[in-house]
């Protein structure tokens, strides 16, 4: 298992590597410099400019310093927000939107679970119908659909929630339901799957014939079971949440690493855009990580790939 | 050696003629495995309804330029914001008239439209006709779709099959790449390319395709090394069949079921990013009009003018929903095992 982790962690670095190696050079091929009012300067300022930036060294010096500040953890400067370095403007944003993220997933996954056994349980009823025809909106509609939606009838219309603002728990409410539908979706549809495999096996009827009750039987061992798998989908469910955030952020006005991203895209702001996908590749490959040793240590027939030959 | 007695012929009788001739007997015809996926897929009727409706969509927006009642970029400020009208039949919110300040007003006899004129589901703050933006959004999407569905096929297809079948050190190589591409989360992978490429429809696909093609060539490769091991395919490899015609001859009529599958997952997605990006301003530049720029355009409007946030949400819904449930329908229909138990 040390080892398989080990390699793990050599692949991440690697991956993460290759991604700063295309980011910078996609960076450079872009047409346009940064420096957009650059007519005003004169040659002079535009060289003095250009030198603090480290602009004026070749491409290839220019990659160098790139790596070499990684290693140390530096992303570079920020040209659009007062020169601050990328990763303090992370830091400072990297809460609200993992507090949603996180809100999200929990929300999503737990309903999710929770619609999914309910939907098995109940299999061919109404119940079953109902939760399934959920479990496909959650799919289907976007998550910023979901958000404007919200926001115009719960905040705007009804004034249960703020339109657009962050300070409290309470404002954190709209954003975590627009982002939690899909989850809630892939998780409901998977765990209806698998509980129903669960539910038809020997085991259960065993427990069952036993004389159980039928909601011991679900609980203790039919939902245990079916959990598991669940565990693997959590990685893509993470992309999608991170994905869905970015406008969801920006819908309710949220000061979180999303909107920094949208907004650095929409200014060019080429140093920024360069550290966030970093970081945004960073984690989700942790995401991944994370859930492939989880998921080697619940179910040990899978440790990597070898068919359990270890 | 003994002489085997002849036995006459008459002396030979089946027994039980009658039962065994019932019990022989094929009562209905049998089906090819297409027949059959065909008649599983339209006995499912919400798979039948979501391809009506996927049909219907496809057809209005191939005959957009007949259909369209107006031109979708034709500006008409005069006529910028108007309410849903349907000709003169008086439902309430499609009868022209707009909440102002507490009362309702009739919104066309304000802007002083000519007798006569209605927008089915109102006019921009441009003045252009909803319907038809909607009806050419519509069709731009489902381009972007079908473009990326058909490089997904001609890039995920054949690598699939190359990695399954070489195996081997190609094929952990290849894996590499594989793997590699989809640790990049593939909305970066798009947006980098959107801010390298000029926006518009061409970058959208390349940036779609460009990470598209991982999940079809993952699912055909392990497709492929179970194809591999089977007898037919050994057979062909005796006789000497070279390996190009071994993958269209056999492989690929035997993909299809998972082509197919994927391939309805490929849609919606393909779809929901077009809609993405061009929400977030870096899609289809104005003023053509797609379902993303469309939102956009309504959502900016949303709280005073809700109905150019509707329709385009609606459809776009309808869109991600029927396909996502005609992708399980075929599924179902392919693999009925999915959805026995």
């Amino acid at each position: 298992m040390a080892k398989y982790i080990l390699k793990r962690i050599l692949y991440l670095f690697l991956t993460l590597f290759i991604i700063a190696t295309i980011t910078f050079f996609m960076m450079k091929m872009l047409p346009g410099t940064p420096f957009s009012n650059q007519n005003r300067m004169s040659a002079e300022q535009l060289k003095i400019v250009k030198a603090q930036y480290g602009l004026d060294q070749s491409v290839f010096v220019q990659y160098i310093r790139y790596i070499g500040g990684l290693l140390q953890g530096n992303l570079g400067t920020s040209f659009q927000f007062n020169n601050e370095p990328v990763t303090a403007l992370i830091g400072q944003r990297l809460a609200p939107s993992m507090q949603i993220g996180a809100q999200a997933m929990v929300v999503g996954t737990i309903g999710g679970i929770l619609l999914g056994a309910l939907a098995a349980i109940r299999k061919n009823t109404w119940v079953d119908t109902l939760a399934t025809f959920i479990s496909i909106l959650g799919l289907s509609i976007p998550s910023f659909v979901l958000a404007v939606l919200l926001q115009f009838y719960l905040a705007y219309k009804w004034k249960i929630y703020p339109v657009a603002l962050w300070d409290n728990f309470q404002s954190s409410i709209l954003p975590t339901l627009a982002l939690s539908a899909l989850p809630l979706g892939t998780v409901a549809r998977f765990m209806r799957t698998e509980m129903v495999d669960v539910m038809s096996s020997d085991y259960i009827e065993l427990a069952k014939s036993k004389g159980n009750s039928s909601w011991g039987v679900v609980a203790k061992h039919a939902l245990r079971n079916s959990l598991i798998p669940v565990v693997t989908i959590i990685g893509p469910m993470a992309v999608s949440v991170m994905t869905g955030s970015m406008v969801v952020e920006n819908i309710f006005s949220i000061p979180g690493i999303g909107e920094q991203f949208v907004k650095s895209i929409t200014t060019n702001d080429y140093p920024t855009i360069m550290g966030l996908t970093i970081f945004y590749s960073f984690l989700l490959i942790i995401v991944y990580l994370i859930v492939d040793i989880l998921y080697g240590l619940i179910d040990p027939r899978i440790r990597l790939g070898n068919g359990g030959k270890e | 050696m003994e002489q085997i007695p002849q036995i006459p012929k008459e002396k030979f009788r089946l027994i039980h003629d009658e039962n065994n001739k019932d019990q022989e007997k094929i009562g209905t015809p049998s089906l090819t495995y297409m027949q059959d996926v065909r008649r599983r897929l339209f006995k499912d009727k919400v798979a039948v309804v979501c391809l009506a409706l996927i049909s219907i969509i496809v057809v209005i927006s191939i005959l957009a330029p007949i259909i369209a009642p107006h031109n979708p970029n034709a500006q008409q400020v005069t006529m910028s914001n108007l309410p849903p009208k349907l000709g003169n039949l008086n439902i309430p919110g499609m009868n022209g008239y707009q909440n102002m300040g507490g009362h309702m007003v009739d919104a066309y006899k304000q802007a002083d439209a000519p007798k006569g004129t209605f927008y089915i589901l109102g006019t921009d703050y441009l003045g252009r006709d909803l319907l038809s933006r909607i009806i050419y959004g519509t069709r731009l999407s489902l381009v972007v779709a079908v473009l990326a569905t058909l490089v997904d096929l001609l890039i995920g297809v054949p690598y699939g099959i190359v990695s399954g079948w070489k195996g081997g050190k190609t094929d952990t190589f290849m894996q590499r790449i594989v793997e590699i591409v989809s640790s990049i989360p593939n909305l970066i992978v798009v947006i980098l390319m959107m801010i390298i490429l000029k926006p518009g429809l061409t970058s959208i696909v390349i940036a779609i395709a460009i990470t598209g093609w991982v999940t079809m060539a993952r699912l055909v490769r392990a497709q492929t090394f179970q194809l591999k091991e089977q007898e037919y395919i050994l057979a062909a490899r005796t006789l000497g069949e070279p390996s190009m015609k071994i993958a269209t001859k056999h492989l690929i009529p035997n993909l299809s079921s998972t082509i197919i599958i994927q391939t309805m997952f490929t849609i919606p997605n393909a779809i929901f990013f077009e809609a993405f990006l061009s929400f977030i301003g870096i899609g289809i530049p104005a003023p053509n009009a797609s379902l993303g720029t469309l939102l956009s355009d309504g959502q900016k409007a949303f709280r005073f003018l809700p109905y150019q946030m509707w329709a385009p949400a609606i459809i776009l819904s309808v869109i991600m929903i029927a396909t996502n449930l005609l992708g399980d329908g075929l599924r179902d229909a392919f693999d009925p095992q999915s959805s026995e138990n």
